[in-house]
């Protein structure tokens, strides 16, 4: 357990110190939001409309940003063949990972989704639905891209690959996040929405890290 | 170091590695006892790496058996990274940590906490003469000064085998003494030593040789080997 702690805490830091990267993912989150009251003009009830998707998109784009570096870094510097040597299964390494991965990038999104909801003019009834979705959906997004992170590991244009691998698999996060939020506007009932996320996770959480690792013990040899 | 090492003789039998169709090597055996060394010699891209990341478990042996003591290594591959310490190529350090946290963290990695970690950083910093670099940024350090740090992390290393490609990249006269003290202490304690190296690197008097590329020209016919593993 202390050997997880260490390499999620040890990911924090790098984040930390290399502030840029996160802050890159951050506002490109913010600017694009921002972007679609600034193209579709004073038209609120539009904007109200489109304003569950555009988060969501905005949101699974930013992520994509991030996970080239998830891996990369380790690979080219000798790093994995440490984590790899460090006697955890490669699988858990993968989960360290993808937990300061969400904690990096997922939950700055979480804090900031509400607050670029307002110049979306989204209904008030859905803020509840679209943090709920946000809470369940995008540790499902850090768990699918460190699949994709894992599998891209040593390939040329990384980051381009692995947003290609990762959206397709975040596409039922995506209907179920907006769906929630689009009935919270509607007054529909949003229990069944956030189940199904719910669901996905519970999934996620052991699944993608096997696979993950299975992808990093490939690029090791 | 007042530790010792109980340790059973870490040996391999008939290893083969193929890659992209090549044999890299074939029909290779070694055996490494409690204190001592096992150099590998011989040419670039002679498989020395090969070698040592398949006595790491990194690299999955085309052919043959890893052992520790009587029991195979594939059974156990988490409890054999536990007993190892791994010098690579690259130095795996993090230029915007610092040379002391870069080594603590693979430290900690092994699960060495507390004063024990402290002590045996300190410790492994000395040795090396580097304990002034603790606090620097990784990335400000030369690259004798990296390497030097990265062999901090395997002499702090509580592991009885140590597995080091080129431990002399980039090092001056001065470090590989130091170095050489180090390998010496470790042996005298019953540590085991494996060494890929081309220049002068002395691993003590019970040390042995070894070239695998000698090895693979006694690869008769590649198809003995192949399970998928890219055999053309």
């Amino acid at each position: 357990m202390g050997r997880f702690w260490a390499i999620m805490s040890r990911d924090l830091t790098l984040a930390r110190r290399q502030g840029a990267d996160l802050a890159m993912t951050v506002s490109f989150f913010v600017v694009v939001v921002v972007l679609f009251p600034l193209g579709l003009g004073p038209t609120p009830g539009q904007l109200a409309e489109i304003a569950p998707a555009v988060l969501w998109v905005t949101a699974l784009l930013a992520a994509m940003l991030s996970f080239d570096r998830l891996f990369q870094q380790d690979a080219e510097d000798g790093g994995l063949d440490q984590l790899a040597l460090s006697g955890l299964p490669l699988a858990v390494v993968a989960l360290a990972k993808a937990l300061a991965h969400w904690l990096t990038t997922g939950l700055p999104m979480i804090v900031l989704a509400p607050l670029l909801a307002i110049t979306l003019n989204l209904n008030t009834e859905a803020y509840g639905a679209l943090i709920l979705g946000f809470v369940l959906g995008t540790p499902i997004v850090s768990l699918f891209g460190t699949v994709g992170a894992a599998l891209v590991v040593g390939a040329r244009r990384a980051g381009v690959l692995v947003a290609l691998i990762v959206l397709p698999l975040t596409i039922p996060v995506l209907i179920f996040g907006t769906l929630a939020i689009d009935a919270a506007a509607n007054g529909l009932p949003i229990r069944v929405h956030l189940l199904m996320l719910s669901a996905m996770l519970a999934a996620a959480i052991p699944l993608a890290p096997l696979a993950a690792g299975a992808a990093l013990r490939q690029a090791l040899e | 170091m007042e530790r010792s090492f109980e340790s059973g003789p870490f040996a391999g039998d008939d290893l083969a590695v193929v890659r992209g169709g090549r044999a890299v090597f074939a029909g290779l055996s070694f055996s490494v006892s409690a204190g001592t060394a096992l150099r590998l010699a011989g040419p670039n891209g002679s498989g020395k790496s090969s070698l040592i990341r398949v006595m790491a478990g990194l690299l999955r042996p085309t052919g043959g058996e890893l052992r520790w003591g009587r029991a195979p290594v594939r059974e156990d591959p988490e409890g054999h990274a536990r007993r190892l310490a791994f010098l690579g190529h690259s130095d795996s350090l993090k230029s915007t940590l610092s040379a002391g946290e870069n080594t603590a963290f693979q430290l900690r990695l092994r699960g060495i906490e507390g004063s024990t970690r402290t002590a045996a950083l300190a410790r492994a910093f000395e040795s090396l003469n580097i304990t002034s670099l603790i606090d620097l940024p990784a990335g400000w350090l030369s690259s004798g000064q990296r390497r030097r740090t990265a062999l901090a992390g395997v002499l702090a290393s509580d592991a009885p085998l140590w597995l080091l490609d080129e431990p002399t990249v980039g090092l001056d006269t001065a470090s590989v003494t130091a170095l050489e003290g180090a390998i010496a202490a470790h042996l005298a304690v019953g540590g085991m030593v494996v060494a890929a190296t081309h220049t002068a690197l002395d691993l003590g008097a019970r040390v042995t040789d070894l070239d695998p590329a000698t090895c693979a020209r006694k690869t008769a016919s590649l198809s003995d080997l192949g399970d998928g593993w890219g055999v053309a």
